[in-house]
């Protein structure tokens, strides 16, 4: 019995290849199993290979696969490019339609089931994909019955007997594929899963929405940009229900301005994209740190630099992001790791943007935005909107038509923040230099005296920021600690559990809140650690600079980058931080 | 309810603008007709961009964003989009609207979103010390165009009525009278209007001076039977008359972008409680489950 089994379905794009996916994993999240999907799709819309490979597990995961146990293809191109996936006892079910083979050089065992064939004789080939489910559920000893609630969910309302005809599919598919299986058919049998509560199935892009609308979002502009669309079409959904809308702008910059008018009023906005429309928003991003007014941006991050990899997985945009403006603003970057923490850290986000008066960025990648995780529901009574020093009411006049200090220099840095069409609040906003009344002013005392107030607004978060960093154990003393940011989290998790397992030790710190840098938090594990290793998927090891910058360590630190376009799996850092603490612990 | 007058509009900042700047006028019209509107001055924002025009909307004493070059526009709409009870009049110069920002000035022409858009067209780069704006005529001579500028002249009037633009009207500064009973109009009016007004940079342009327009320029109102709602009689008396008229050239009573959003709130969603009520909450969870 299988406690761990990862199953790939591949074809050719707009073949329902996702919808295949969809009713599998809908089914198995609801009978208790923690999963992971991650989709492989190109830039291309119709026609070209595209696969969706799902990690069943009764605990928890949070990563990709290292390996493959079954193998759903509906082309030979399927097998042909993910065949070396398998491993020795893995098999690959294909439809008879294409003549499937298998590559001479490979053991793994090849199973041809008529689908299209038998999909055809039911009334339709489009059910070839249920025909596949059926296979599946034989390979993994599931039952069909299960199956009944999801297809009812997704046919019901087409009408007809959909329903019965789909589960028909499903039954043949099942029969067939038990009778070849025969014998050898308990290799690939899933355990039962402990089903104790409900959990969700989303992408990392879902609760990034579902976040907001919770913060309180009520309009967002935005334009389309892989990985990050999902956002806008998530809440163009959802936002009518409460009030607000979406925006499909002109560009990146008609959506970051427009957000930035929005909070300006006084109503919570943001906007989400990825690497080129966030260089197209810098200056904005600039604007709403130098006016002080509260702005969140998601960047979900992506192949670079220009167009480079849209559909694939990188980390490389945490220089700009950091970095990335003209002049000096406070700033906060946030970048959770999982679909729980991006949940939750989007709420956060708007909290402090609201109670900080400046630009906050979320930064996810393609991984955590698009891969399909088991997530524990998210908890309502966790949520509270904090709005800092927000004046919404009318304000008593002390002098007449005098300007409101806006940008009263306070000691903590903040100013009283009072939106328009309040009585008594009457002030000028500019990105130009300006005095607390918000008049522009170029004298050096004042530019000091704001320039200092709007630095200093930033030097508690860090103290203040719920969770700046997770570590997998408190210990401080280690021969190695593994550092990673976004999504990384899972396949360093894992690494970890197995040199664990073997004895090495080994701790593992996932930076959360990225900028202002948790330096305090970090320098003492890294401080504790014989060697570090810091996991990137970019070229040259931004994050290792940024530690190296803040914390020192320099020759201490390593970087293990990757920047394929491919997430980290397991056993690629199981491995190089094997070799790492061989090298150094055992040959000497 | 305590009726307004000009002075509520002042805020005593003496602008930096050279003196004989077209744009005064337009500061003084904007507050007039905030003024004769009623408007109070905490109901009104003026969102503004960048360059000498865009110094704008920290001279009149209500609510303002001074923002980035070519971005008055997508900010204002942000505006109005956050607090649809705003009066909001985004401002700034040709070169703001017309050539970094003119993509923002397209699309809000054709989102008609009830806000205001007042265009100072002085034909050059003022801030920047003289360089040719999209505006410019061609032959026109700048530090950026020595040899005179081989780039035609846009036209705004066509562009905006093409576009979608719902008020479409242009201005002399120097007829403040005309000026501020089209800001009025402008601001009355349900959707999106632009007005673009001539106001000449005493300083730069040699060539479209106060002079020059008075030559040049014929009043709408002064052509017989003149119909603003009429699309073609406004495409051919600006082609008629090289666009050189004031007055509003059209006018097009059609839902604004407000009123057409589906389940867009009729409060401003400024005053909106932000919290989820607990039962939506858990609707939206159980969908992923
Ligand atoms: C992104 C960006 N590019 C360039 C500038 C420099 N700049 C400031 S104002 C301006 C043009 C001003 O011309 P116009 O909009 O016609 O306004 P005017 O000064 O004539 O009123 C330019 C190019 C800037 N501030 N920002
Ligand atoms: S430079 Fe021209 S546009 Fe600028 S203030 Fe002077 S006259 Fe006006």
């Amino acid at each position: 019995m299988k406690k761990d089994l990862s199953w790939k379905v591949g074809g050719q794009q707009g073949e329902g290849i996702e919808s295949t996916g969809e009713i599998l994993s809908k089914t198995l999240n609801r009978l208790g199993f923690y999963l992971y999907g991650y989709r492989h799709f190109s830039s291309r819309i119709k026609g070209g290979h595209t696969n969706n490979k799902i990690r069943i597990s009764t605990r928890k995961v949070q990563t990709v696969a290292d390996d493959l146990d079954i193998l759903l293809a509906f082309d030979q191109e399927t097998i042909d490019l993910n065949y070396h996936e398998l491993h020795e006892k893995g098999i690959i079910i294909a439809d008879t339609k294409f003549k499937p083979v298998k590559p001479e050089d490979s053991t793994v065992e090849l199973y041809p089931v008529p689908f299209t064939e038998i999909a055809s004789k039911l009334g339709t080939s489009l059910m070839k994909n249920m025909v596949a489910i059926g296979a599946t559920c034989a390979v993994m000893d599931l039952k069909i019955g299960d199956f009944s609630v999801v297809i009812q969910e997704i046919f019901g309302r087409k009408g007809g007997d959909m329903v019965g005809k789909n589960m028909e599919a499903i039954q043949e598919g099942y029969a067939y594929m038990q009778q070849s299986l025969g014998e050898k058919a308990s290799a690939l049998f899933l355990a039962k899963a402990e089903n104790n509560h409900k959990r969700m199935f989303m992408i990392g892009n879902d609760a990034i929405a579902l976040g907001a609308l919770t913060a309180g979002v009520r309009f967002m502009p935005a334009y389309p940009i892989t990985p990050a669309s999902d956002i806008m079409e998530y809440l163009i959904k959802k936002l009518p229900r409460v009030g607000g809308t979406v925006i499909q702008t002109e560009d990146e910059i008609a959506a970051v301005t427009m957000a930035i008018g929005t909070n300006y009023a006084g109503a919570r906005s943001f906007t989400a994209s990825s690497g080129p429309g966030i260089s197209l928003m810098m200056e904005a991003i600039g604007l709403s740190g130098m006016t002080e007014t509260p702005l969140v941006v998601v960047d979900t991050q992506r192949g670079g630099p220009s167009t480079g990899l849209p559909t694939k997985q990188e980390q490389s945009d945490l220089m700009a992001i950091i970095y990335g403006n003209h002049g000096e603003i406070p700033k906060v970057v946030i970048a959770p790791s999982t679909a729980e923490e991006a949940f939750y850290d989007t709420i956060e986000a708007f909290n402090i943007a609201d109670e900080y008066q400046c630009p906050v960025i979320l930064l996810s990648d393609l991984q955590l935005s698009l891969a399909k995780q088991t997530v524990e529901t998210f908890d309502f009574d966790k949520v509270h909107i904090r709005r800092g020093k927000l004046i919404t009411s009318d304000i008593e006049q002390t002098e007449e038509k005098d300007y409101f200090k806006r940008y009263e220099v306070t000691e903590d840095g903040i100013s009283p923040r009072v939106i328009p069409g309040v009585k008594g609040g009457i002030h000028h906003v500019t990105g130009v230099e300006h005095d607390e009344t918000g008049r522009p002013n170029e004298t050096a005392h004042n530019r000091k005296q704001q320039m200092d107030k709007r630095m200093r607004k930033l030097s508690n978060l860090t103290e203040r920021f719920p969770n700046p960093i997770t570590v997998n154990v408190p210990t401080k003393r280690t021969n190695l600690l593994l550092i990673g940011f976004n999504a990384t989290r899972g396949a360093i998790e894992e690494a970890v559990q197995r040199l664990r397992e073997e004895g090495l030790n080994v701790n593992h710190l996932q930076i959360r809140l990225i900028h202002p840098f948790p330096t305090a938090a970090i320098k003492p594990y890294i401080d504790g650690a014989d060697h570090v290793l810091v996991v990137e998927s970019n070229a040259t090891g931004q994050l290792a600079n940024i530690i190296k910058m803040n914390v020192g360590h320099v020759d201490k630190i390593q970087s293990m980058l990757k920047y394929d376009g491919d997430p980290f799996q397991p056993h690629y850092i199981y491995d190089a931080s094997k070799e790492l603490l061989e090298h150094v612990y055992i040959n000497n | 309810m305590s009726t307004s007058t000009i002075k509520d509009f002042r805020n005593g900042v003496k602008p930096n603008w050279c003196p004989g700047c077209g744009d005064f006028s337009v500061q003084a019209a904007i507050q007039r007709s905030a003024a004769n509107l009623n408007l109070s001055p905490e109901d009104l924002a003026v969102i503004s961009g960048i360059g000498c025009s865009g110094r704008i909307s920290g001279y009149i004493r209500s609510y303002g964003l001074h923002g980035i070059h070519g971005r008055a526009l997508p900010i204002a709409q942000g505006v109005k989009m956050g607090n649809r009870d705003l009066t909001v009049v985004a401002a700034g110069g040709d070169g703001d609207g017309f050539a970094i920002g003119i993509g923002h000035t397209i699309h809000a022409m054709r989102r008609n979103m009830d806000i205001t858009y007042i265009v100072m067209d002085n034909q050059i780069y003022g801030l920047t010390k003289g360089q040719t704006s999209p505006r410019s005529e061609d032959g026109f001579i700048t530090p950026s165009t020595p040899e005179g500028s081989i780039e035609k002249a846009l036209s705004p009037m066509e562009m905006a009525i093409t576009s979608g633009a719902s008020f479409v009207a242009q201005c002399f500064s120097a007829d403040i009278k005309e000026l501020t009973a089209t800001i009025e109009a402008g601001i009355q009016h349900k959707g999106f209007s632009i007005i673009n007004v001539y106001s000449p940079c005493v300083t730069y342009n040699k060539v479209n001076t106060y002079d020059w327009f008075k030559e040049n320029l014929t009043k709408l109102s002064d052509i017989e039977g003149y119909d603003a709602s009429n699309r073609e009689m406004a495409m051919n008396t600006l082609m008629k008359h090289n666009s050189l008229v004031t007055g509003v050239v059209y006018q097009e009573m059609k839902p604004s972008y407000q009123e057409l959003v589906k389940g867009y709130a009729k409060r401003p969603l400024a005053h909106m409680n932000l919290e989820l009520q607990p039962k939506l909450f858990d609707e939206l969870v159980n969908e992923f489950v």
